[in-house]
């Protein structure tokens, strides 16, 4: 590989990296301080994409579809998390896992009902159509470059949330001692909506925002699901730095594994992530025990 | 809540729920016989991952590896030509299949919760993306095995397994086997240690357990009792594929053994017989089964705090109590 | 339960021994008729393709054009009235033997159409083939095996083989003046028999594939890929793809710009039923099929018109397969007039169908059961895919391994 192969390469790693952060975010954000293991992850990302669109075809601009697909995703996070969640908080979490299980079908199959089993695409906006060369007979498509920035935007968002505003103590409190946060009364069920609701309208965004690169199709959801565990399980549960880094991993190592080892593309992010878990049995930045 | 009145209760069900299976192919539809063949083998499967999730606090979603991969073996080792038989056959399955949960429980037992969630499933993909791209064993078509293995003693038949019901009940012998073994090793010893490790670990090292070796043999046990569950699997259709070790199979079962009831080794039974009713059921209702599957997943999960052997423990408890019924323990 | 296949078929490689001259011999040496039932009983058609998940619209496609062509001769087949079961198969394999068997042993359908992938094709052939089990037509699957070492009395194939619409490309490739190209596929079995037929044909005509690239099924992330491809700067670029991924491989690759400097080919997968979702980045890819929208018989236009008026949605070679797999099931019937316990007389019949009014034009059928047919050269304009000629006429499978061929 010479070095100009290698760098494009590298941008396209750091690229995919960036897709990969913004669509575990919300799960990383929704396990670390809820404790879920949240399966629908995928669902929610599909559900996105979907809403984009169908609200882009209505009003003609993926803007407008964003502006009104996440809300709407956050009224449905809201109203899950309302409606059966929050029954399961005292109980096993495996019982959550099971809930998150029938999400999954509940959402799949309302997919198929409310919009067919086309397969469909979502235009480029306008001032992103652009691209920009790289090599000869290369270009880098602007929109790509776009979602990087806006990846750094919602990475740069999240930490200064948890890190500097009340929610984002408070979410802090919650995830470390339930019990002590609801003695200073805070209303941890509130905040326990709240996020779940962020998580979600995260994971419709990052759908919303993707699908123009994606495609829309049935089952999309899936294999996002897998990929976003690999990269919040890499990085250590509920830090957001930790995902960023693994999701960085993941990009590096699958985009170089497909190049260099193709005989062994299939499972090079499988392999790094038991290496990482052999050599750090908590992820990159989880706590230790 | 557990009264000798409602374990004696529990053992009656069991015995009345084996006597039903043991009468059913007399009288089943030809389809439903293999139906529910096919679901005692998914109840050895989801038994055997209740071992680590309900009485070893250790969630495996990579448990769908041991269960292909012994599949697998019996259709690499059953010649073109004839059947094998099956001294060489199982021992050689569950021997392969041990070795590999040796390996990968050695290496993933230092991980806990969610990070062993993800470790036995990167294990399970690349043993999925080995079959999926290996030539020689099918690649993502997978496997034929032509032939059941044989039982015999000397030259001497001892059980025909293509004829007739008889292995449906080699089937049922395995599962109530299977049963009986697990039941009796939690019983031993060895089974009060790793219920004290699930509830805590700490404490459990403290008194002076190598947690680790006690986790690591849980989980060889569970991988080997899952391999003889695909070795059967193997033997009735004849057909492996990398399907049957995807993560959707281990995703499936684990739900199964959630909804079934955790750490009651009939509970997961009773799951994969709920869940394969159901769909079969479902399916001939309305196209959107699939919707119908997730909503009453949701209601167990909501209304039944301990899964359906809570239903069933539940009832029992009901039956054999002398206080009024709805004033439960 | 059903027994094993007592035949010895080498289940590895599954390249020898057909379903057995002994299956054969069974059927063909007639069954006894069941008059009793003709005339009365509906006739069940049992279906099992993927109704949920990535590839629910293959299903649709096909259930829904089968039943149009069915409706279209009164609703009948050989004079009586026909019901249908269809199971959704998951796409898994797994679940395939029970679901088969629910069709065939409990609802005892008279035909089995189905499926759509290819492993669950050889679980289903493993199932019902080389033995007295209902005839069973193939509708997608195009598994090379299934008319190859797996071929059986009573399985027909209304679609395709992997090797037939790949092999052509090859030529179309050679005569564009092309010398190397570079394949890229997902790495399991339905695309490793079409790289395997385009680049050999390539091969033939004085090419030579300089990489050949399999892409983790069904990972869609090709970012990496398209930078190796720029950077190896073949002369074109055959590629298989299908669906979702179809949909971003096409738009991925205009997008890094490739589109214009090194043109891509590919079998019609590639741009079937989802080049409007491809949009511009489609435009000018050549690809070669057994169906275009735009060809010219009058069996296309009407079927056309027909499946748009009564889905509100555009024909695909889905749905024709669908169509001629009623088709077929029509002209069977009507031999035996009604008379499904006839199969001997059934397969006869299945076995010299002449479609002479299919909308992907005539075809007939090879000793192994799958269609001898017209490869169309098609090139997207418009977001349509148009035809540019035959490819290869009257193009038939090898069907190597097959002991009825």
């Amino acid at each position: 590989m010479d070095f100009s192969s290698f760098l494009i390469q590298a941008l396209n790693s750091v690229q995919y990296g960036f897709l990969l952060f913004l669509v575990a975010s919300g799960l990383t954000l929704i396990f670390g301080i809820m404790g879920i293991i949240n399966l629908a992850h995928g669902a929610f990302y599909m559900l996105g994409a979907y809403l984009a669109f169908w609200l882009a075809g209505l009003t003609g601009s993926l803007l407008a579809a964003v502006l009104l697909g996440v809300p709407l995703m956050i009224l449905i996070g809201i109203a899950i998390e309302r409606s059966a969640i929050s029954f399961l908080y005292e109980r096993d979490h495996l019982y959550q896992v099971l809930l998150t299980y029938g999400l999954i079908l509940i959402l799949n199959e309302t997919q198929l009902i409310l919009w067919g089993t086309g397969f469909y695409s979502v235009p480029i906006p306008e001032m992103f159509r652009g691209s920009i060369p790289l090599t000869e007979n290369q270009v880098y498509p602007v929109y790509r470059l776009f979602i990087s920035a806006v990846c750094l935007g919602v990475a740069l968002g999240l930490y200064l949330m948890i890190q500097k505003t009340q929610l984002g103590m408070t979410i802090r409190a919650g995830a470390s001692s339930r019990e002590m946060t609801e003695a200073l009364g805070i209303n941890i069920a509130r905040v326990f909506a709240i996020v779940f609701a962020l998580g979600a309208a995260l994971a419709g965004f990052s759908g919303m925002i993707g699908a123009p690169l994606s495609s829309v199709y049935p089952g999309m959801g899936d294999q996002i699901l897998i990929i976003s565990f690999v990269v919040v399980v890499i990085g250590g549960i509920g830090s957001v730095k930790g995902a960023f880094v693994g999701a960085m991993l993941i990009g590096l190592a699958d985009t170089f594994g497909k190049v260099l080892l193709p005989e062994v593309a299939s499972i090079v992010i499988y392999a790094v992530m038991a290496l990482v878990l052999l050599w750090r049995p908590r992820g990159l930045f989880g706590y230790t025990a | 809540m557990e009264t000798p009145e409602t374990s004696k209760f529990r053992l009656v069900a069991l015995g009345v729920g084996v006597l039903v299976l043991a009468i059913y192919p007399w009288f089943g539809e030809s389809y439903y016989v293999g139906l529910v063949l096919r679901l005692m083998i998914l109840g050895i499967f989801a038994m055997s991952l209740d071992l680590l999730i309900g009485y070893t606090g250790l969630v495996s979603l990579g448990h769908a590896a041991f269960f292909g991969l012994s599949g697998y073996l019996l259709a690499i080792i059953t010649p073109d030509t004839g059947p094998i038989s099956i001294w060489y056959a199982l021992p050689l399955c569950l021997a392969g299949t041990g070795i590999f949960a040796l390996v990968v429980g050695w290496l993933s037992i230092r991980t806990s919760g969610i990070y062993f969630i993800m470790i036995t499933l990167a294990f399970a993909q690349m043993l999925f993306y080995f079959f999926n791209e290996s030539i020689r064993f099918g690649g993502s078509d997978g496997m034929f095995l032509f032939y059941r293995p044989t039982i015999n003693i000397g030259s001497r038949q001892l059980l025909d397994l293509e004829a007739g019901h008889n292995f449906y009940y080699f089937v049922l012998g395995a599962l109530v086997a299977a049963y009986a073994l697990l039941a009796t090793l939690l019983r031993a010893p060895f089974g009060q240690v790793i219920q004290g490790i699930r509830a805590n670990e700490a404490r459990t090292r403290a008194l002076g357990y190598a947690t680790r070796r006690y986790k690591l043999v849980s989980f060889v046990i569970a991988g080997m009792v899952a391999g003889l569950a695909g070795f059967l699997e193997a033997s009735h259709t004849g057909i492996i594929s990398p399907g049957h070790l995807s993560w959707h199979e281990s995703g499936t079962i684990l739900m199964t053994v959630i909804l079934g009831g955790m750490g009651t080794l009939y509970g997961p039974v009773l799951g994969a017989f709920t869940f394969g009713l159901l769909q079969d059921n479902f399916q001939d209702l309305t196209e959107h089964w699939i919707l119908m599957m997730g909503f009453f997943v949701v209601a167990v999960v909501v209304f039944l705090p301990h899964g359906l052997a809570g239903l069933i423990a539940r009832i029992g408890a009901r039956l054999t109590s002398r206080r009024p019924a709805g004033d439960q323990p | 339960m059903k027994k094993h296949n007592p035949n010895g078929i080498s289940r590895r490689t599954l390249l020898t021994g057909a379903a057995a001259a002994g299956g054969i011999a069974a059927v063909s040496s007639f069954i006894p008729t069941r008059f009793a039932i003709g005339g009365q009983h509906k006739v069940k058609i049992g279906i099992l393709l993927p109704y949920s998940g990535t590839y629910a619209m293959l299903g649709n496609s096909i259930t829904n054009a089968l039943k149009l062509r069915i409706e279209e001769n009164g609703g009948m087949l050989g004079g009586r009235e026909v019901e249908y079961v269809a199971i959704d198969s998951e796409m898994s394999v797994p679940k395939t033997p029970t679901n088969t068997n629910k069709l065939v042993g409990k609802e005892k359908v008279d035909f089995l159409i189905g499926p759509v992938h290819s492993g669950i094709a050889q679980a289903m052939a493993k199932i019902v083939g080389g033995d007295q089990g209902p005839i069973m037509i193939v509708p997608n699957a195009g598994s090379n095996l299934v008319t190859g070492p797996l071929c059986a009395p009573n399985i027909f194939r209304a679609s395709f083989s992997n090797w037939q619409p790949a092999w052509p490309c090859g030529e179309v490739m050679a005569n564009d003046g092309h010398k190397k190209i570079v394949t890229i596929t997902w790495g399991y079995a339905a695309g490793k028999q079409m790289m395997a037929a385009g680049r050999d044909n390539f091969a033939e005509h004085g090419g030579s594939s300089i990489k050949d690239i399999l892409v983790p099924f069904p990972d869609v992330e090709f970012q990496a890929h398209l930078s190796e491809i720029a950077n190896l700067d073949p002369d074109a670029v055959f590629a298989f793809f299908s669906g979702g991924g179809a949909v971003k491989f096409v738009k991925d690759y205009a997008a890094a710009g490739l589109k214009d400097n090194i043109p891509l080919y590919g079998p019609g997968f590639l741009t079937e039923g989802v080049s409007k979702a491809q949009g511009a980045a489609a435009e000018g890819i050549k690809t070669t099929l057994h169906y275009a929208a735009n060809l010219d018989n009058a069996a296309n236009k009407r079927f056309r018109a027909a499946y748009k008026e009564a889905f509100d949605a555009d024909a695909n070679v889905f749905s024709v397969q669908g169509y001629d797999t009623g088709s077929l099931l029509i002209s069977a019937m009507d031999a035996v007039e009604g008379d499904t316990g006839a199969t001997g007389d059934l397969i006869q019949t299945l076995e010299a169908a002449q479609l002479t009014d299919s909308p992907r034009g005539a075809w007939t059928m090879s000793k192994a059961h799958n269609p001898i047919q017209d490869i169309y050269l098609r090139q997207v304009e418009n977001g349509v895919n148009l035809v540019k000629g035959v490819a290869a006429a009257a193009l038939e499978d090898p069907a190597a391994g097959c002991k009825m061929a």
